[in-house]
């Protein structure tokens, strides 16, 4: 009983402060302490993006041959590659590369999806048709074999690793619009948009669109990490990231000949991807159970 | 008696599915004068609700077909519009209340912002008068604190003040028609009887007509001038409130009227009408009533009894009465 009027009291003194579904979210996401951890993470790894010119102790290109594949020691925090360029710097620009790709790539993924997506539910016959069956055959290859058949395509560079990424993940985000689209469309709240003499365009925009949001949201957090890694996978095969681009995929591969004799080659940009990637991966966990209506309680 | 402001007439609304084509709505008479309350009742499946979506031309499409007959909204059939004249009809001259007011409003907008949008869409006003309009709403439909209700989202609101609210976006831009789709059945009894008053009281100050449709008898004797009682997608019964309470001619309606349960009979068991709503199929022949009927001949298997007047302002569909004529279909 006490906890009730608590929270009666604090509902109406809450009328006149901004409330809304975003809000209440936060406030949910906050208490998630997994959740802000991968925040804490993703922040962390945007800072050191946009700062690294500024702390990189050297340029990422430069070489100093007579320092090859040197163990981390105060001059060089973690080591250097088989140039004797400084790992530190390389892996601080890294984060430039690897974020620039999976955010990106995502928002392209999602701006397309979604729109294939609304089209596809809200409209169905024969745009349905043609648009899911071409998701189909997209997801019908391993996303990855089609990446790399892309870039090969296209040619091998890091803003055509980018392309490659988004175009494989059309379909994951469009497909999701579409199922929350046949679900919305049935809603009550449609139909008496309808009822009051709403437009079609304007329904799709203003009641649709929005509400279809958070599960994109949701995916797109996790599609990032998915993203950063399909884009390592790509520079590790050398068509995504060319040299001397500090790509973390890339710095993997250019070092796994000197695994055993200089570990730290492989284990900072390794670990780094491992941070980003889960990083990502608890947030967007976090994100599903705040606004995932169906994980609530 | 004036010309009535809505008048539907021999309307048959189809579904077209897998288990072949379905007559939700088959061969409907209909008419509302001009500040009546009409109650539509029946049990549910009776195509009440699709009736009512066909009157706003709302009915999904595909499944769904207004097959045939017309449907005359002051002096104009509507049937034949096309989609962007009926939007301005829609909300504007007919608007539709709906059963379930948690779902009803989008959870993502506030709720002044949604009933704006409906005098913002007819009325073209601005963000600022169409905010002074939907206070005014809200006081209209007996909301205590509008401005604080007007920044409200409605997950944050009650059923009742929800069906408040969906109430007020109705009459936003004065209807000349408010068609409530079992706009009680939701609520707890207290509320219901509140936003009865509250339809009654906007139909007695404002002149609007309203298209009642419920199961609920008690509130039709409470809310309606006329009604019309469905029947698998037929009316089979209109008349005064009256004229239905105290002489109800067709067997369903004495059925339904039976089923009512009355605080000074001591009878333990509640008076049901056996059996279920036949499966509607184009196939169906006879009387619609008739595998429940108690009163079943011959004929009635055969042929489908026309509605037909049995007193002044009284007609049902039965061949328990001699006037009746065989319908054309």
């Amino acid at each position: 009983m006490t906890q009730l009027s608590i929270n009666q009291s604090s509902d109406t003194i809450a009328i006149h402060e901004v409330s809304g579904p975003w809000r209440d979210a936060w406030k949910a996401f906050r208490k998630n302490k997994t959740a802000l951890l991968g925040l804490g993470l993703i922040l962390f790894f945007i800072i050191i993006a946009i700062i690294a010119p500024y702390i990189a102790p050297y340029g990422y290109k430069d070489q100093q041959l007579m320092d090859r594949l040197k163990p981390p020691s105060s001059a060089h925090w973690f080591g250097t590659d088989d140039f004797g360029r400084d790992l530190f710097t390389r892996v601080l620009f890294g984060a430039r590369i690897s974020l620039w790709v999976g955010f990106f790539s995502v928002i392209g993924s999602i701006v397309v999806g979604t729109v294939l997506g609304i089209l596809a539910g809200y409209y169905g016959k024969w745009a349905d048709m043609l648009i899911s069956r071409l998701f189909d055959i997209v997801l019908a290859f391993p996303s990855i074999l089609l990446a790399i058949a892309i870039v090969a395509i296209l040619g091998p560079s890091l803003q055509n690793a980018l392309y490659a990424i988004a175009i494989v993940n059309i379909p994951t985000y469009g497909r999701l619009v579409r199922a929350k689209v046949l679900s919305l469309k049935n809603e009550e709240y449609i139909m008496s948009a309808k009822a009051i003499g709403m437009k079609n365009n304007r329904i799709l925009f203003s009641h649709i669109l929005p509400n279809s949001l958070t599960p994109i949201i949701v995916q797109g957090t996790l599609g990032i990490a998915t993203a950063i890694i399909e884009a390592a996978a790509l520079g590790f095969l050398g068509l995504g990231a060319q040299p001397p681009d500090p790509e973390w995929g890339k710095m993997l591969s250019d070092s796994r000949q000197f695994i055993q004799k200089a570990p730290w080659t492989v284990v900072f940009p390794g670990v780094s991807i491992m941070l980003t990637v889960l990083g990502f991966n608890l947030m967007g966990d976090g994100l599903r159970d705040v606004l995932d209506p169906r994980m609530k309680n | 008696m004036s010309k009535p402001i809505l008048e539907i007439k021999d309307l048959r609304t189809h579904f077209f599915t897998d288990r072949g084509e379905i007559p939700a709505v088959d061969g409907i008479d209909l008419y509302i004068q001009p500040g009546e309350v009409l109650g539509v009742v029946g049990e549910s499946g009776c195509g009440k609700s699709v009736t009512s979506l066909s009157v706003l031309k709302l009915i999904p499409q595909p499944p769904g077909k207004i097959v045939s007959g017309s449907i005359v909204f002051k002096g104009k059939d509507i049937v034949p519009l096309k989609e962007s004249e009926m939007r301005k009809i829609r909300g504007n001259s007919i608007s539709m209340v709906f059963q379930e007011p948690m779902s009803s409003l989008n959870p993502l907008f506030t709720v002044g912002h949604q009933i704006g949008e409906t005098i913002r869409l007819h009325r073209g006003k601005s963000h600022k008068e169409a905010r002074i309009h939907t206070l005014d709403m809200l006081r209209k439909v007996g909301i205590a604190s509008p401005d604080a209700i007007l920044n409200e989202y409605p997950h944050r609101l009650s059923g009742g003040m929800r069906q408040r609210v969906m109430i007020a976006m109705s009459i936003a831009c004065s209807p000349e028609l408010l068609i409530a789709d079992e706009p009680t059945t939701a609520l707890d009894v207290t509320i219901q009887a509140q936003i009865l008053d509250l339809i009654r009281r906007l139909n007695e100050e404002q002149g609007m007509a309203v298209m009642l449709i419920t199961h609920d008898l008690g509130v039709v004797a409470e809310m309606c001038h006329r009604v019309a009682v469905m029947y698998a997608g037929k009316v089979v019964e209109e008349g005064s409130v009256h004229d239905i309470f105290k002489n109800p001619l067709h067997p369903y309606t004495q059925g339904l009227i039976q089923s009512v349960p009355r605080m000074s009979e001591t009878r333990e068991r509640l008076y049901s009408i056996p059996g279920n709503v036949p499966v509607l199929s184009m196939s169906l022949r006879g009387c619609r009533f008739a595998a429940r009927c108690e009163h079943v001949m011959p004929r009635c298997l055969e042929a489908i009894p026309h509605l037909s007047q049995q007193e002044e302002g009284h007609s049902c569909r039965c061949w328990l009465y001699e006037s009746t004529q065989e319908d054309a279909v």
